[in-house]
C-alpha cells in the first residue's frame, strides 16, 4: 500500500505519541503516512504578542515545499495556534485542499492545570487528526451528535465527540478516498 | 441544528479577518461572502438576501455604524453582529442601541462565536416562527386550541383554569416545542384581562441593552438613534399580561431591574425620569431548569422565589403518547384547510411511526412534520414514506423505565455542570468513558 499522508513534525517531541498515531491511522482507515521534519521557513507564522503561531501560515508552506505531491498533508506541532480572528484553534486545513496542521497545545491536560494523562491525549489527537483529514477531503462540520466533525470550539467538545464519522460523513469521505485511489491506482488517468 | 441554508456576509477591510472568518464559517457549513467596504456590501445585500451580517466598526469611507443604518433600509430584519477592534464599551453600546444583535471583539473565543452567530441566526427564524404562531392564533376563534386529552394536559388545562382566575406569576416550564407559549396565551385568554393585550418579550434572542429598552422603554434622546419617545413592553401591559419567554436567559443586571419592577410595578423609561406605572400579570416560560440556574448563581433567588409563585409542567410529548393522534390529526386539519389539499386522514402505519417516534422536538416537531408530510404526500391520506423521521429512529413505547429514570438524571447532572463532562462524570461517580457511552446510548445532546 502506498502512503497517502506525509506527516511533517514541528517542534514536535511527542515520538511515541505519532508512532501510535500512524500505526492506528493505518490500522483504522488504512491510511499510510510518512513522516518527515518540516525544514521550512516559518513564514513569519509566530506572532510575539500573542505567543502564538498563525496557523495558516505554517500550513502554506508545506503546500508550497511540495507542489506536486499526491498526498495529504499535515503538520503536527505542540505550538499554540490561532487564526486572525479566533483567539486559538485546535488545527486548521484547507477545505477539499492538501495541507493542514494540528497542534497538541490545546490537547494536553497540563494545558489545563491538570497532571499529563497520555491515553486522554491520545484519545483528542486522533479525533482533531481524523476532523482535519476530514476537511482536507472535503468534509464540512457536521453536527450530528458524536460526529468526528462536529465543531471542535473547546476540550470539552473534543471529549464529547467520537474519533468516528457518522454514516453520513464516512459515505463522503470513503467516496472521497476511493477517487484518490482510484487516482493513485491508475497512473494513466491522470 | 445543520446551518446548511444559511448565508453570511462578512465586511471588513483586512484582509487577514475576511479570509479566516471566510474559512472558519465555510467549515462550519455556512455560505459566506466577503466586502471589503460599506459600498461593496450594499450592492451586495441588493443583489440577494443573507441571514445575517457581521460589520467591521471602523471601515473606511462609510464606517460600521452607518452601514448598519444603511442595511436596516434594505434589508430591516437581517441580524447584524458587529466586530470592534478594542473593547470599547462606548462604541458597542452605541452599535447595540442602534440595533445591532451584539458585538464581538477581536480576537473571539472560537466558542463564543460559533454561540453568538447561532443565536443571531435563531432570532431571525423566531421572528419569523413568531409572526406564524400569531397569524394562527388570529385565524383561530374564541374557544381552547390546547389539543391533548393525556392525563397530563388534563391536568394543564384544570391548572390553566385556577390560575387565569388569580393575578398570581406563572412560570412555565417544559422542553422546547411542548407549548409553553400556547399556555400563557390561554391562561391570559381565559383572565379577566383578555381585554387587554397580551405582550411577549423574547428575552432569550436580544441583547442585554436592548432587552432593558425593550421593557422599559426610552425617550428621546436617550441614545443615538432614539429619535422618538418609545414606550417599553412593561406599559403597553398595562392592563393585560406581560409574557417573558426563555426567562432564565435575562442577565443579571437586568434580573435586578426586573425584580425591582415587579416588586413595585414602576420603573422609568431609558434615559428618562418620569415615574411610570403599569398594571400587568406576569408569565415566565423557560426550558431550563431555574432551581439549577438559581444553584449555579446565573439566576437570582429572590427573583426566583417573586416569579415562582405557580408553577405548570408541561411533559415532553414522548411522555404523553396517547396526545399524538390527537395532535397529529388536529394539525392534518387545519393545514388541509390552509393549503387546500384533499388529505382526509393518516395512515395506520403513519400513524403508528408517530405515536412511536421519541419527538426531540415536541409538538413543534409534530406539526412540522404533518405540514411537511402534508407537501409531499398525495391525497387522500399521510403514508409512512411521507414523513421525515425514518422507523429506526423511533422506539418502542414499552421502553425501561429505569433506562428513562437514569437518563432524566444524566441529562439533569449534564445541564447542571454545562457539559464539562469531567464534573458530571465526578459528580455520577462514574468515570469518562462510561458517561460517554451512557450520552450516546441516549442520544443525550449538548444544547
Ligand atoms: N397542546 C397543543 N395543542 C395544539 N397545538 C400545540 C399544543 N402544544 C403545542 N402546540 C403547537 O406547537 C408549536 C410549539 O408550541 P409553543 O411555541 O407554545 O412551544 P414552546 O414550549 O413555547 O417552545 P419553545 O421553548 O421552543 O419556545 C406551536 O405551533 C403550538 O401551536
Ligand atoms: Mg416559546
Ligand atoms: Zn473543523
Ligand atoms: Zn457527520
Amino acid at each position: 500500500m502506498s502512503a497517502q499522508l506525509e506527516i511533517f513534525t514541528l517542534n514536535f517531541s511527542q515520538h511515541e505519541l505519532l508512532i501510535a498515531l500512524r500505526e492506528w491511522l493505518a490500522l483504522e482507515f488504512n491510511l499510510h503516512s510518512l513522516e518527515s521534519l518540516f525544514s521550512f521557513s516559518l513564514n513569519n507564522a509566530y506572532d510575539p504578542a500573542r505567543h502564538q503561531y498563525n496557523a495558516t501560515r505554517i500550513w502554506e508552506q508545506v503546500l508550497k515545499a511540495r507542489p506536486d505531491s499526491h498526498h495529504k498533508l499535515l503538520v503536527l506541532t505542540e505550538y499554540d495556534l490561532f487564526i486572525p480572528v479566533l483567539t486559538f484553534v485546535f488545527g486548521e486545513a484547507q477545505l477539499g485542499g492538501r495541507a493542514g496542521i494540528v497542534s497538541i497545545c490545546r490537547l494536553l491536560e497540563s494545558f489545563y492545570g491538570l497532571p499529563p494523562n497520555p491515553d486522554i491525549l491520545f484519545q483528542r489527537l486522533r479525533k482533531e487528526v481524523v476532523h482535519e483529514l476530514g476537511h482536507l477531503y472535503g468534509l464540512r462540520h457536521c453536527y450530528m451528535p458524536f460526529c468526528v466533525m462536529g465543531p471542535s470550539t473547546n476540550v470539552e467538545r473534543v471529549d464529547a465527540k467520537e474519533w468516528k464519522f457518522c454514516p453520513e460523513c464516512l459515505e463522503t469521505f470513503a467516496r472521497a478516498r476511493n477517487d484518490l485511489a482510484l487516482r493513485l491506482g491508475f497512473p494513466s488517468v491522470k | 441544528m445543520a446551518p446548511n441554508d444559511v448565508s453570511i456576509l462578512v465586511v471588513d477591510d483586512e484582509r487577514a479577518v475576511r479570509d479566516s472568518l471566510y474559512g472558519w464559517f465555510t467549515e462550519d457549513g455556512y455560505e459566506v461572502d466577503t466586502a471589503v467596504d460599506a459600498q461593496e456590501a450594499l450592492t451586495k445585500l441588493r443583489q440577494r438576501s443573507f441571514d445575517l451580517a457581521l460589520l467591521d466598526i471602523k471601515l473606511p469611507g462609510m464606517d460600521g455604524m452607518e452601514l448598519q443604518q444603511r442595511i436596516r433600509e434594505v434589508d430591516p430584519e437581517l441580524p447584524v453582529i458587529m466586530i470592534t477592534a478594542y473593547a470599547s464599551i462606548e462604541t458597542a453600546v452605541k452599535a447595540l442601541k442602534s440595533g445591532a444583535f451584539d458585538y464581538v471583539t477581536k480576537p473571539f473565543d472560537p466558542d463564543n462565536l460559533s454561540r453568538l452567530v447561532r443565536n443571531a441566526i435563531r432570532q431571525k427564524q423566531l421572528a419569523r416562527e413568531n409572526v406564524r404562531l400569531r397569524e394562527k392564533i388570529s385565524d383561530l376563534t374564541a374557544g381552547d386550541q390546547l389539543i391533548g386529552e393525556s392525563e397530563a394536559m388534563q391536568k394543564v388545562r384544570e391548572l390553566i383554569k385556577t390560575v387565569a382566575a388569580t393575578d398570581s406569576t406563572v412560570v412555565i416550564h417544559g422542553e422546547s416545542g411542548t407549548g409553553k407559549e400556547l399556555v400563557a396565551r390561554a391562561i391570559h385568554h381565559h383572565s379577566d384581562r383578555r381585554f387587554f393585550p397580551i405582550v411577549d418579550v423574547n428575552c432569550g434572542a436580544l441583547a442585554e441593552s436592548i432587552l432593558e429598552s425593550e421593557l422599559f422603554g426610552h425617550e428621546k434622546g436617550a441614545f443615538t438613534g432614539a429619535h422618538q419617545t418609545r414606550k417599553g413592553k412593561l406599559e403597553i401591559a398595562d392592563g393585560g399580561t406581560l409574557f417573558l419567554d426563555e426567562i432564565a436567559s435575562i442577565s443579571m443586571k437586568t434580573q435586578v431591574e426586573l425584580l425591582r419592577v415587579l416588586e413595585t410595578k414602576q420603573f422609568t423609561r431609558v434615559g428618562g425620569n418620569k415615574i411610570i406605572t403599569s398594571d400587568f400579570r406576569v408569565i415566565c416560560a423557560t426550558n431550563k431548569n431555574l432551581e439549577a440556574a438559581v444553584a449555579e448563581g446565573t439566576f437570582r433567588e429572590d427573583l426566583y422565589y417573586r416569579i415562582n409563585v405557580f408553577s405548570i409542567y408541561l411533559p415532553p410529548l414522548r411522555e404523553r403518547r396517547s396526545d399524538i393522534p390527537l395532535l397529529a390529526n388536529h394539525f392534518l386539519k387545519t393545514y388541509a384547510l390552509a393549503m387546500n389539499k384533499p388529505i382526509r386522514e393518516i395512515s395506520p402505519e403513519a400513524l403508528d411511526i408517530l405515536v412511536r417516534y421519541e419527538w426531540p422536538g415536541n409538538v413543534r416537531e409534530l406539526e412540522n412534520a404533518i405540514e411537511r408530510a402534508m407537501v409531499v404526500g398525495t391525497p387522500p391520506a399521510i403514508r409512512p414514506e411521507d414523513l421525515p423521521m425514518s422507523l429506526e429512529r423511533s422506539v418502542s413505547s414499552d421502553h425501561d423505565a429505569l433506562a428513562e429514570v437514569e437518563k432524566r438524571h444524566i441529562a439533569h447532572v449534564l445541564d447542571k455542570y454545562g457539559w464539562n463532562i469531567s464534573h458530571a462524570a465526578h459528580a455520577l461517580k462514574i468515570d469518562r468513558v462510561t458517561l460517554y457511552n451512557k450520552i450516546k446510548r441516549y442520544g443525550l445532546q449538548r444544547p
